[in-house]
């Protein structure tokens, strides 16, 4: 078995996700499905077309902030990341505060993109590394977007699954309901029902999640890696040992 | 900063933080303190909304949003059934006109033409805004709108009221195509802004000491 990193894990897992597309957009703050779209391209020869958010080498757009949500829009982005503060069993999405949004007792940024790209994008992958009751609540304290909608709101988009660093979920639409896909290496079901706040489906035998093979791991570390230093050069620095250029 | 400062009133904004270097501390002391009136947004919606004044027009509908609380906490947004479908529920926005748009780009010239490359959301900015004031790198010689490669990518000093030359104007934060984000800088600020003295510290630091020109 070869050695690997959590985040080298956590990324090879949302390369499976992606599949077979045309069009993949990475947001803010969201270095590992960076680091997954970047490997996924350079496995496939150039496609994926992958559209990173604060790059200008790895990015199309030439008509400002607004093309990435016009695109998306219209159909022309199939896979979007997006992560939240707070994740619900029905596919609720908190990228705001925690208690009363008058009288929060918590605030984090803000709800970005997500209050309408969980809407239009096929294949939302949700990521929230920190598995734990506080993140994998039963109810969120605040929905910058829902996991599903009335059947006559224009909804083409949603969830398809949700990676932590504990396991792999998928997400039914209809049923608005997590299924336990798989359990990373080193981790248990066990742990997974004591650490996650809402209720899921789970087969009696829940599978491990397959380690990334030996070529995807020198893809991420020779290849992706360094350009990954562009927008996530902290990341880099911390996940890859690439160093921080110097501010010029 | 400004937020820290106690300079804001209202913050309409889809998201405020630190990027790499996480929660922006003074932006949530200021939330959760109750000292600033949040206006909850998304992206696309600010971006749509800014169009509209752009356009001259009073709205701008916007897919997605329906079933969240973004909706629910935005009185001035409104659903309507789009009058050209059926049984299709569709929020609308109301247009955003700024008074004043600031934002910093790599050329000016003396005609007030500014170059912003392919950061077009600060056209957008500029087309939309009563009043915008520019800072940028350097002047460029001759007139930007006459030079075929970089006319494209230029605000007509018609939008532009005021430039100024602020070499590095971006720093501590990136100015993409022209230098890096200073991370070590950042970090430091990050570091500082944990608290209000740090933050105070910061100010009289790095932005009320006056520099030897």
């Amino acid at each position: 078995v070869n050695d690997f990193r959590e985040e080298e894990l956590l990324a090879d897992t949302i390369m499976r996700l992606i599949g077979d597309v045309r069009h993949v957009a990475v947001g803010n703050a969201s270095p590992i499905p960076a680091l997954a779209a970047l490997t996924l391209r350079e496995r496939g020869g150039g496609m994926p077309y992958v559209s990173l958010l604060g790059s200008r080498k790895h990015m199309f757009f030439t008509d400002g902030g607004r093309e990435l949500f016009d695109c998306a829009g219209q159909g022309r982005i199939d896979v979007f990341f997006l992560s939240g503060g707070e994740i619900d069993g029905e596919g609720n999405v908190n990228l705001v505060s925690i208690g009363d949004y008058h009288q929060p007792k918590a605030r984090f940024p803000g709800s970005f993109g997500s209050g309408y790209l969980y809407y239009v994008v096929p294949k939302i992958i949700l990521f929230r590394v920190e598995h734990s009751l506080r993140t994998l609540v039963p109810k969120v304290s605040f929905i910058s977007a829902p996991g599903g909608n009335e059947t006559n709101v224009h909804r083409p988009g949603g969830p398809i699954a949700l990676v932590t660093n504990r396991c792999l979920f998928s997400f039914d639409r209809g049923r608005k309901r997590f299924q336990l896909e798989s359990v990373h290496p080193s981790h248990t079901v066990e742990e997974i029902v004591e650490n996650t706040g809402f209720d899921f489906d789970r087969p009696r035998d829940v599978p491990m999640t397959e380690p990334p093979s030996a070529e995807t791991l020198r893809l991420m570390r020779e290849t992706v890696a360094p350009e990954l230093a562009e927008v996530y050069p902290q990341f880099a620095q911390r996940v890859f040992g690439v160093a921080l250029s110097q501010s010029a | 900063m400004l937020i820290g400062a106690g300079c804001v009133e209202t913050l309409e904004t889809s998201a405020v933080s630190l990027g790499e270097f996480g929660l922006a501390p003074r932006f949530t002391a200021a939330v959760t303190g109750k000292t600033i009136r949040m206006m909850d947004a998304t992206c696309p919606a600010l971006h749509a909304a800014v169009q509209a004044a752009e356009k001259g027009v009073p709205f701008m509908p916007l897919r997605g949003l329906i079933g969240s609380d973004i909706l629910k906490h935005r009185p001035d947004w409104r659903v309507i059934d789009n009058p050209f479908g059926n049984d299709d529920p569709i929020v609308l926005l109301p247009a955003i006109k700024p008074d004043v748009a600031l934002f910093h780009a790599p050329l000016g010239d003396q005609f007030g033409n500014v170059f912003i490359a392919r950061d077009r959301e600060l056209m957008t900015m500029a087309h939309a805004s009563a009043r915008t004031i520019v800072t940028v790198e350097k002047l460029h010689e001759g007139n930007l709108l006459e030079n075929p490669g970089l006319s494209a990518g230029t605000v007509p000093g018609f939008y532009v009221d005021t430039i100024a030359v602020a070499e590095r104007g971006a720093w501590p934060l990136p100015l993409l195509d022209h230098y890096p984000a200073d991370g070590a800088h950042l970090a430091e600020y990050a570091q500082a802004a944990a608290t209000a003295e740090g933050f105070a510290r910061y100010l009289v630091e790095h932005v009320f000491a006056k520099k030897a020109a």
